[in-house]
């Protein structure tokens, strides 16, 4: 029998805005998890939206000159900055605005990047944003390593993962690190909305999007994208993969508002082990049993963090004082 | 702005300035489809009409017809899978090209 | 009515950048542009200047968030100097290429290596071939001007080209000067509000930033330089509006005593001032001497530089930077090749002068001009001197 599928109307995909503001014709892998997750971000986003992106996949497949597969207005600058040049657009709009320039009307800045565009290189300039408090959304699409350049490293590549600047090797388990907690460095920077979401969960995703719109300022929300050709698994295990990273507790979805942790699913009462989930990928095919073993301890202590911060976090409203 | 086609490549006068794009989804002149090796082909005996096979496309390429029954625009399709694994009462199957 | 001041130059720049009615300015401190980024949050602070101010956190994102606000239609404007520009220098290329008007205050200061926070151009020279208009100012009235004619030019639908105005750091970004501020009617009669040729903004959709196939790449690059070349008819315009609005008058190379001169100094920037006086000096001693000051770095040029020089027995050109590994400093190179063809020429003498704010005094140029006097007789031993390194 098929695996677990989140809890949603299923007739609620014929809900969803019909707009394609991602057109065909996009030049993404076959069952690439990051141009679902991008299809799905417009339909929540909706045409009032203007789009920052750094440089990455989704910049490269989706607007070769004299092409663009955008709907939406869009501006790509360069690799580390979507969030500076996000910053710099919200502000113009703002004042634009304000000043009878442009449309009375509230028009949205997200500035999307890649984990090597947001977690590394793009770390300053997404920090920068968030802590002066632009409205403005931040969207990570995490698929791991830097991979439109050809599967390297990046801090967001998990523990074991093999990826061509840190592979596994005699004398190597490949990465050895987690992945660096971006959402919880952007909940240190007060943003009053930070969540994190997975395409295999559409409407979560969706949701959260929809949400963050709604925040009059910063706003972050860090979503897995499977990418099937970095990962080395079937293009049509996009949806099933980010599913069980979701429910062996590897990638927990949750969100921050205000301070205060929420799951945002139903996550199932035992946890899946993760070999589930890591048999399916050549990335973690050498992986030892002790090494797997250290790849379920590190995913659990993550996940018992996660849970932790649920129990104890209070929303800083009620920590006014 | 000029909307008159232009052939490819362009000379240096004829480039928009800094190589804006003003059409939007213009990407859709290039059919997607010659990369697939397998399409999907749906069995509307099957079919529930749940819409999971359009929400799950990374293409966007798979539309609802008249009656409710889905099928994807051959014209774009890579044939990645993804609606046919999806699809709970498996009414889509992966056929060779 | 503009009222004559007495201010520091800085502090001038910021005011007129103000005046220009900028929507957004990001900038990042460095010394020694750094008055001019902080009096424009105090003029935005006490509400004079309805502007989005952006204390960012490094230059990279000061000129990442003006290219994104310029993209999305406003007017923009931020400073640097030295290693804040060299921080930014991933993203100077892409602002001319992108077609956005971008103006920028540059207060020169000498590249690390060793850390000096002196004035020279080798930070200029680090940029001067990446597709932005360099202009120069000589004095703090210039620097004024040169900010709002700036905007002007820059935001021409036959320029779309951002800007570069060069001020010595310290040698002018911290000088009193006398000068005349216009007033904010003049400036916005000269200068009206940004039309974009195109913004990102959901009511024009559009996508800026694009990729640029091998088949393409070259044509978009030859498609930015013609306009970075053609841009000197707008720029000799607004300049030809200037003047008939305030009376100054601006020229791409101006000419100080240059005429009849046998031998004549290429300066650029406040040096040229100094170099005044010691041809007062010459004259005064029988000595034809004369100084060229050039105000329009780029685009190059040419054909008024040829036109300078002719008839001067001996040129000598001042650069404040070396171009290392090569056999020239960058100016004299420059030079060099828009004379080559020329049948009857200078003989070209190359002094770099000024490293790292090393004081350069009416007496050294006195001393510069006396020396290169024989040039045109005697080849000079090499192509290019530092003046007055001290060498064991």
């Amino acid at each position: 029998m098929k695996g677990i599928v989140e809890n949603f109307d299923l007739y609620a995909p014929k809900l969803v805005d019909k707009e394609e503001y991602f057109s065909s014709g996009h030049r993404a892998c076959q069952g690439c998890g990051e141009a679902l997750a991008i299809r799905l971000m417009c339909k929540a986003l909706g045409k009032d939206t203007v789009i920052t992106n750094a440089t990455g996949c989704m910049e490269v497949i989706s607007t070769l000159y004299p092409t663009t597969a955008w709907k939406l207005p869009w501006v790509h600058v360069a690799f580390p900055n979507s969030a500076a040049v996000g910053a710099g657009v919200s502000s113009a709009l703002k004042v634009l605005r304000r000043k009878g320039k442009i449309a009375d009307r509230d028009v949205k800045t997200v500035s999307i990047g890649g984990d090597g565009g947001s977690v590394d290189i793009g770390f300053q300039a997404i920090s920068g944003a968030m802590e002066r408090g632009h409205d403005m959304i931040y969207i990570c699409f995490d698929n791991e390593a830097y991979m439109n350049t050809g599967i390297q490293r990046s801090g967001g590549t998990p523990y074991g993962a093999s990826t061509t600047t840190a592979p596994a090797g005699a004398a190597s388990v490949g990465n050895k690190t987690w992945k660096k907690n971006v959402p919880a460095i952007m909940v240190a920077h007060n943003v009053p909305y930070v969540a994190t979401a997975c395409h295999s969960y559409p409407f979560d995703f969706m949701n959260k999007v929809k949400k963050a719109r709604k925040v009059k300022g910063p706003a972050y929300i860090h979503c897995l994208a499977v990418c099937p050709t970095g990962w080395r698994a079937g293009s049509d295990t996009c949806i099933k993969l980010g599913r069980l990273a979701v429910e062996t507790g590897i990638f927990p979805l949750y969100e921050v508002e205000n301070g205060k942790y929420n799951i945002t699913i139903d996550m199932p009462k035992k946890l899946r082990p993760v070999d589930d989930y890591l048999k399916l990928q050549g990335r973690f095919r050498h992986l030892s049993p002790d090494e797997r073993k250290t790849f379920q301890e590190l995913a659990t202590l993550e996940y018992n963090k996660i849970l932790n911060n649920v129990k104890c976090s209070k929303s800083w409203s009620d920590l006014k004082g | 702005m000029t909307k008159a086609k232009k052939k490819w490549p362009e000379t240096w006068q004829e480039c928009t300035p800094g190589l804006m794009v003003f059409e939007p989804a213009s990407a859709r002149s290039y059919k997607t489809g010659s990369w697939r090796a397998q399409k999907p082909i749906w069995d509307n005996t099957k079919c529930i009409k749940c819409g999971v096979c359009y929400l799950f496309c990374p293409e966007g390429c798979i539309s609802e017809d008249a009656e409710g029954y889905f099928m994807a625009d051959l014209d774009y399709c890579k044939g990645c899978g993804i609606c046919y694994h999806e699809c709970w009462p498996r009414a889509i199957k992966m056929v060779e090209e | 009515m503009s009222k004559r001041i007495g201010m520091e130059i800085a502090l001038a720049v910021a005011e007129a950048a103000a005046l220009c009615r900028p929507d957004v300015v990001a900038a990042y401190p460095i010394t020694p542009n750094t008055h001019i980024p902080e009096h424009l949050a105090e003029i935005v602070a006490e509400g004079h200047l309805d502007c989005e101010y952006l204390p960012v956190e490094s230059e990279h994102s000061a000129l990442s968030a003006c290219t994104g606000a310029c993209a999305a239609g406003a007017r923009v404007y931020t400073a640097t100097s030295s290693q804040g520009l060299l921080y930014m220098y991933e993203i100077i290329p892409i602002v001319p290429a992108m077609r956005l008007p971008v103006v920028m205050a540059l207060g020169n200061r000498a590249i690390s290596g060793p850390i000096n926070i002196w004035n020279d151009h080798s930070d200029i020279m680090c940029v001067r071939d990446l597709g932005w208009i360099s202009l120069f100012a000589a004095n703090g009235q210039e620097a004024v001007d040169m900010t709002i004619q700036a905007f002007k030019i820059a935001e021409d639908h036959d320029v779309m080209l951002p800007i570069l105005c060069n001020l010595d750091g310290f040698q002018l970004t911290h000088v009193v000067e006398s000068m005349l501020m216009p007033d904010q009617e003049e400036v916005d009669k000269f200068l009206p509000p940004r039309k974009p040729y195109a913004a990102v903004h959901p009511d024009n959709i559009v996508s800026m930033g694009t990729l640029g196939l091998p088949e393409i790449y070259t044509e978009a690059r030859m498609a930015m330089n013609e306009a970075l070349m053609n841009s000197k008819k707008t720029i000799y315009k607004v300049w030809k509006e200037w003047e008939q609005a305030f009376g100054r008058k601006y020229e791409p190379i101006s000419s100080y005593k240059g005429e009849d001169a046998d031998v004549l100094m290429l300066t650029m920037g406040s040096m040229g001032e100094t170099a005044s006086i010691a041809v007062d000096q010459l004259r005064g001693e029988g000595f034809k001497a004369g100084m060229l000051n050039m105000k329009l770095f780029r685009p190059f040029p040419a054909d008024e530089l040829r036109a300078a020089v002719k008839g001067a027995k001996v040129l000598i050109v001042t650069d404040r930077a070396i171009m290392c590994g090569g056999e020239i400093a960058p100016v004299c190179a420059e030079v060099r090749a828009a004379l080559y063809d020329e049948p009857v020429r200078p003989a070209i003498v190359n002094e770099i002068i000024g490293l790292g704010g090393r004081d350069v005094r009416v007496e050294d140029f006195v001393k510069m001009f006396k020396k290169a006097a024989s040039a045109d007789k005697v080849k000079p031993e090499k192509a290019f001197e530092i003046y007055g390194v001290r060498s064991s």
